[in-house]
C-alpha cells in the first residue's frame, strides 16, 4: 500500500530523489518544468533559422514587417495541420486537402461575388454576402469530410487512395465551377480573414489581446497546481512554474509588440487621413497593424484544436486508436464513427484556411490551396507527428508549419529561385523525419 | 468454493441455482472453419472455470464471443438467466463482463490512468476529460494490485510486463466486473508476479466474481479453478470438477479428447466403439 499518511507528495521517494540527483543539471530543468526536449529542439531549430536567414539576407528577415507578413503566411497552412494532426494520429492520411481547399474557395468566391448578388438579389456591401458565404464554405467542408470519412471507416476503403482520388475530384470541380474563370473582387469584409492594414486589429486591441492572454496563462498554471494539490500529486516547484507562466507571458507580449511596430504603408494611411479629416503631421502618421485577423483565427483554432486532443472524449479515443486500433475497439470505443468525425473537422478546417487564402489574394481561382497538402503534412511532420500513429501535438504542427513557412519565405528574401526552394523544403522534411525517428529510438 | 460431497468417481453436476453466465451451443466459423462448434458451457458466481486446449483448440474465439469481440454463428448466451444480446464489446461491458486478453489490448501511447478508462472516462461537470480524478483512481486501485507503482506519467509501452499486466487487470477490476475473463493471464509475468495473481484469483472469487480462465499451464489450473473444460478442434471435449480428475486425465483430454469417468462428455469428447 502507498503511504499517504506522510506529508510528502506521492511521487517523491526516496528512489525518485536518488534518480533525480543521477540527472544533470539540464535534465533536473526539463523534470522540474515538464517540458517536452523535442519541442524545445523545434523552437531551438526555427531561432536558428531566423538568426541564420537574418545574417544571410543583410538583416531583412527578423523584422516586423516580414514577421507579421510571416504570421500571416503561415496561418492558413496551420490551420489545416492542426486537424492533419488528428488525421495523422490516427494512422491515415489526407492528400486532398490542398484541392479540398480550391473547390471551397471557389464555392465561397462565386456565392458572395455573384450568386448571391444576381439570382438572390442582394446589395454589394450587404452583411450577409460574407456571413452565408462563409457558413456554405464551412458546411461545405463538413459534408466533403464527411463524405471522404465515411468511404474510409465504413466502406474500408484505405484512405490513402480515398483522398488521393480526392485531390483529384476536388481539383477538377474547382476548375468546372467557373470553367476555370477566377472570381474576383470579393466583398469587403469577407476580405478582412486576409489580413492586410485593414484586416488587423490596431494597437489597443492587440495589447488588449496580449494581457488576456497572460492572464489566461497565469490562470491555467494555477489551476492545474490547485487540481494537483487537491489530490496530493506530486508538484513541479514554484520557480518552474514561475518561469514557464513568465516565458509564456513575454513570448505573447513580445508578439504583440513586434504586431504593433509594423506601421502602415503611407499610402494607405493617407487615404485613411482624407477619409477620416485627420491631417498628416510632418514625418508621417504611425498607425500600427497589430494582429492580423487570419492569425487571430489561427490561434483560436490552434486552442480549440488543443482543447479537443487533451480535455475530450473525442480526443482521447483519436489517440488510443492511432496507438492500438484493436485495443480501442476491444474498449468499446465506436471506432468508425470516430475515424470520421476526424476527417469532418479536416474539411472544416480546410474551409477556414479556403477563407483565409482566398480573402488574402482577394479573389477566388481553381489554383487556390495546390500543393498545400504537402506543406500541410510536412508541417504536422516536422512537427512531431508519428506517422505510425499515436503521437503528435497540435502546437508541435503549427510551428511546423511556421518552420517550413519561414524557410521558405527566408529563401524569397534571399534571392534563391524557385526550383532551388523545393529541393531545399524537400530535403528538410526527410531530414526533420530523420531526426525525429533517431530521437524517439534513442528516448 | 469446492463442492466437498464430491467425492464419487461418478461426474458431479455444476453447483445448483442460476448461472452466472450460460453460454449454449455457440458456434462461429471463419471461412471454413469451425472455429467453434456446438459449444457449451456455464459458470456460476465465485467460482473458477478454467478453458484448456492446444493452440486453436477454440478457447479463446468462445472467450471473445462472450466478450463481444466477435459474432457468433448460432447458439445463446445467457446472462443471470436472462438471454444477454452481446454484438460488441460495449454490450459486454453492461452485463458486467470485463476480459483481460492475453494481448492486455492496452493503448500503448497513452498512460496508466487512460488506459484504466479507456471507452468509460471520467467527466468533470463541464464536459471535459477529468484527467486528475482518474489519476486519483488509477492510483488506488494500483496501489491495492501493484503498490510499488508510481510511473502514473508514462504511456504504458515504457512499463514492464508486469507493470502492464497490472494495467490490464485494473481496468478489467475497476468497474465492478461480475464476470472476468482472463486470457493467459500469467503468459508473461514472472513467478513472484504469477503467484500475485493467483492470489487476485482467489480474493476476486471470495467477491462472489465468476472468472474464466484460460491457461496452458495445468498446475495454475489446478490451484486456481473449480472446474475444468477442456477443447479440442472447437469442440467442448468434456467438463469436470478439478477434484473429481487427475491432472494425468484432463492432458488425456487434451491431446487425446479422451473423457475420463469423473468428467461430463461433451460433443467433442472421442466416441468409444462400445
Amino acid at each position: 500500500m502507498t503511504d499517504t499518511t506522510s506529508n510528502q507528495p506521492v511521487g517523491s521517494t526516496a528512489a525518485d530523489k536518488a534518480r533525480a540527483s543521477e540527472l544533470s543539471a539540464v535534465g533536473r530543468f526539463l523534470k522540474a518544468t515538464e517540458l517536452d526536449t523535442r519541442m524545445l529542439g523545434m523552437v531551438g531549430a526555427l531561432l536558428v533559422i531566423w538568426v541564420g536567414i537574418h545574417i544571410l539576407s543583410g538583416g531583412l528577415f527578423l523584422t516586423p514587417r516580414n514577421l507579421w507578413n510571416l504570421s500571416v503566411q503561415t496561418s492558413s497552412v496551420a490551420i489545416m495541420a492542426t486537424g492533419m494532426v488528428l488525421v495523422i494520429v490516427m494512422r491515415n492520411i489526407d492528400l486532398s486537402v490542398g484541392s479540398v481547399e480550391g473547390v471551397i474557395g471557389m464555392i465561397m468566391g462565386v456565392a458572395q461575388a455573384e450568386f448571391l448578388i444576381r439570382v438572390i438579389g442582394f446589395q454589394l456591401g450587404n452583411p450577409w454576402l460574407w456571413i452565408i458565404a462563409l457558413a456554405a464554405g464551412v458546411v461545405l467542408g463538413l459534408l466533403i469530410g464527411a463524405f471522404q470519412g465515411f468511404i474510409i471507416a465504413y466502406m474500408e476503403v484505405p484512405a490513402f487512395i480515398v483522398t488521393l482520388g480526392g485531390l483529384l475530384v476536388w481539383r477538377g470541380m474547382a476548375w468546372l465551377i467557373t470553367s476555370g474563370r477566377t472570381v474576383a473582387p470579393l466583398d469587403t469584409t469577407f476580405q478582412l480573414m486576409g489580413g492586410g492594414p485593414r484586416g488587423s486589429i490596431g494597437a489597443t486591441a492587440s495589447w488588449i489581446v496580449g494581457v488576456v492572454a497572460c492572464v489566461a496563462v497565469a490562470f491555467m498554471l494555477l489551476n492545474g497546481r490547485s487540481q494537483r494539490k487537491r489530490f496530493h500529486f506530486p508538484l513541479r516547484p514554484v520557480w518552474a512554474e514561475t518561469l514557464l507562466g513568465v516565458v509564456a507571458c513575454a513570448a505573447i507580449l513580445g508578439a504583440v509588440w513586434i504586431a504593433n511596430s509594423y506601421p502602415w504603408p503611407i499610402g494607405i494611411v493617407r487615404q485613411y487621413a482624407q477619409q477620416n479629416g485627420i491631417t498628416v503631421p510632418e514625418g508621417g502618421l504611425f498607425i500600427a497593424h497589430g494582429i492580423a485577423i487570419p492569425v487571430l483565427m489561427a490561434v483560436a483554432v490552434g486552442i480549440i484544436m488543443t482543447f479537443i486532443t487533451k480535455r475530450t472524449r473525442f480526443g482521447r479515443y483519436v489517440f488510443a486508436i492511432g496507438g492500438n486500433p484493436e485495443a480501442a475497439e476491444l474498449a468499446g470505443i465506436n471506432t468508425r464513427w470516430v475515424t470520421m468525425k476526424v476527417f469532418m473537422i479536416m474539411g472544416v478546417l480546410a474551409a477556414i484556411s479556403a477563407a483565409i487564402s482566398s480573402a488574402r489574394l482577394n479573389a477566388s481561382t481553381n489554383a487556390l490551396g495546390t500543393l498545400d497538402e504537402l506543406l500541410v503534412i510536412a508541417a504536422a511532420v516536422i512537427g512531431g507527428t508519428s506517422l505510425a500513429g499515436g503521437a503528435g501535438t497540435v502546437m508541435g504542427a503549427m510551428l511546423g508549419a511556421l518552420l517550413m513557412q519561414s524557410l521558405q519565405s527566408g529563401m524569397v528574401l534571399l534571392g534563391i529561385d524557385s526550383p532551388l526552394q523545393s529541393i531545399v523544403v524537400g530535403a528538410v522534411l526527410v531530414i526533420a523525419v530523420w531526426l525525429d525517428t533517431v530521437y524517439r529510438k534513442r528516448v | 468454493m469446492a463442492n466437498k460431497t464430491a467425492l464419487a468417481t461418478a461426474p458431479t453436476t455444476a453447483p445448483s441455482g442460476t448461472p452466472l453466465i450460460d453460454m449454449r451451443n455457440i458456434s462461429i466459423a471463419f471461412g471454413g472453419i469451425r472455429a467453434v462448434d456446438d459449444a457449451s458451457i456455464d459458470l456460476f458466481p465465485g467460482e473458477v472455470v478454467a478453458l484448456l486446449g492446444h493452440n486453436g483448440a477454440g478457447k479463446s474465439t468462445l472467450i471473445k464471443i462472450l466478450s463481444g469481440a466477435y459474432k457468433r454463428d448460432g447458439g445463446q448466451i445467457f446472462v443471470n438467466g436472462e438471454e444477454a444480446l452481446i454484438a460488441n464489446p460495449r454490450d459486454a461491458k453492461k452485463y458486467g463482463i470485463e476480459t483481460i486478453y492475453q494481448t492486455l489490448a492496452l493503448a500503448d501511447n497513452v498512460d496508466a490512468a487512460a488506459n484504466l478508462f479507456l471507452g468509460r472516462e471520467l467527466m468533470t461537470g463541464w464536459g471535459t476529460l477529468d484527467d486528475v480524478a482518474m489519476e486519483a483512481e488509477a492510483r488506488k486501485v494500483m496501489g491495492r494490485l501493484n503498490p510499488r507503482f508510481q510511473r502514473f506519467k508514462e504511456p504504458v509501452i515504457k512499463l514492464s510486463g508486469g507493470q502492464r499486466q497490472s494495467v490490464a487487470i485494473a481496468r478489467a477490476i475497476l468497474f465492478n466486473a461480475r464476470i472476468l475473463i482472463m486470457d493467459e493471464p500469467t503468459a508473461a509475468l514472472g513467478p513472484q508476479e504469477t503467484a500475485q495473481v493467483g492470489e487476485l484469483v482467489k480474493q476476486l472469487k471470495s467477491d462472489g466474481i465468476g472468472i474464466f480462465l484460460i491457461s496452458h499451464d495445468i498446475h495454475d489450473v489446478f490451484e486456481l479453478a473449480d472446474r475444468v473444460c477442456v477443447m479440442k478442434n472447437g469442440q467442448v471435449v468434456g467438463t469436470a470438477r478439478t477434484t473429481d480428475v487427475t491432472q494425468d486425465e484432463v492432458l488425456g483430454m487434451i491431446i487425446l479428447g479422451k473423457c475420463p469417468p469423473g468428467a461430463i462428455p461433451g460433443p467433442g469428447a472421442l466416441k468409444i466403439a462400445a
